[in-house]
């Protein structure tokens, strides 16, 4: 199964972008990871720009999303809710909303601040999002709060309590991906 | 298990199919402060020997909105992709007079619910083209969250958006195999 993982955070040592590196360590047998790393490229969403063929970076994401077998999303928390770059991404990828490449497409979110809440707030509103553009959302959640204690200073995860939930995160992901697979 | 029919008065026996032109499945959600309705067009349904069955292709859904019938056929609503029917098939048929029940089970996002559809029977009766055609106007109320239709978005005031009781109305027309 291949699975796409999307950070909505941009800056270079990304607590989110971490918590996916340490996904992709707890990946099961059978997951491969692809990255995507286009969002700084995402211009702002105009509807002028929104013909057949969007614009490249828009583009590139809507082909990576279409490649890959499900989708692992980690978002930081801006303002309670979740952050404008990776919205405008999602907006984008959402258009046109009846063929769009998330539409059906298995996807989980997790999320990491250094707030006690650990974005949960902007989680929620990812799932919400995608859950409105036809993705099939995974119902699981992963929230790490006090992301600044929880990975070293090389953004590994050093928390034991948060590793051992990255199972059941993919868990969650294989089993909407492919329910008759867990049910055999 | 065994269909139940009470043969009070006049439930049609034989093999009756629906005439799809002159029938219509269609369904109304309390939405904000209004109702919410769609039709599903492509189905078949038959009433054989007092049992009635019907399939209905969930692809067809329309509404009046495009983008709606899109949020309506996603995982959150009725999942075509993976539960591309929606049927009902009966168990109890019940008629007196002009009224009918029909209890059975209803299946929608592949989970499947008994329901009682409720309304009246016409017929049988010959047309002006010499079929014989029975009537069928049955109307049932089912809660969406218990087949997995769980979407919502609270009003300004805090209440939800949609409400949770649909009513589904099946308005067939019957015609002698």
């Amino acid at each position: 199964m291949r699975v796409l993982a999307i950070s909505g955070s941009l800056r270079s040592g990304s607590h989110n972008s971490d918590l996916l590196r340490a996904a992709a360590e707890e990946a099961p047998e059978g997951v491969e990871l692809a990255w995507w790393d286009g969002l700084k490229e995402i211009p702002a969403y105009d509807a002028d720009d929104d013909r057949e063929e969007g614009p490249k970076p828009v583009e590139d994401l809507r082909a990576a999303v279409r490649a890959a077998d499900a989708v692992l999303v980690a978002t930081p928390e801006y303002n309670s809710s979740i952050p404008g770059a990776l919205k405008n991404a999602l907006d984008w990828a959402s258009r046109p909303l009846a063929t769009n490449a998330f539409r059906n497409k298995p996807v989980a979110v997790i999320s990491a601040s250094t707030g006690a809440f650990g974005a949960v707030w902007a989680q929620a509103e990812t799932r919400k999002v995608l859950g409105t553009m036809g993705a099939r959302v995974a119902e699981v959640e992963l929230a790490v709060s006090h992301a600044d204690q929880k990975f070293d200073e090389l953004g590994r995860l050093v928390d034991d309590e948060t590793r051992e939930q990255l199972p059941d995160v993919w868990a969650a992901l294989i089993a909407t991906a492919q329910p008759d697979l867990v049910a055999a | 298990m065994s269909a139940t029919i009470e043969q009070t008065q006049g439930v049609p026996t034989g093999i009756w199919t629906a005439d799809t032109v002159h029938s219509g499945l269609a369904f109304e959600v309390p939405y904000a402060v209004a109702t919410f309705n769609g039709e599903v067009p492509a189905f078949e349904a038959t009433l054989a020997d007092g049992v009635l069955k019907g399939a209905a292709k969930v692809e067809s859904l329309t509404v009046k909105d495009e983008n709606l019938k899109t949020h309506l056929q996603s995982p959150e609503f009725f999942d075509v992709e993976r539960h591309p029917e929606l049927t009902f098939v009966s168990n109890g048929f019940r008629r007196i007079g002009d009224s009918v029940e029909i209890d059975g089970d209803i299946t929608l996002k592949g989970i499947t619910k008994p329901a009682t559809l409720r309304g009246t029977i016409t017929g049988p009766a010959v047309d002006h083209f010499g079929t014989t055609r029975v009537g069928l106007k049955l109307e049932t109320t089912i809660d969406r969250t218990a087949f997995d239709m769980n979407w919502n978005m609270p009003l300004p005031n805090g209440e939800p958006a949609l409400g949770n009781d649909v009513t589904l109305k099946a308005d067939l027309t019957l015609v002698a195999a």
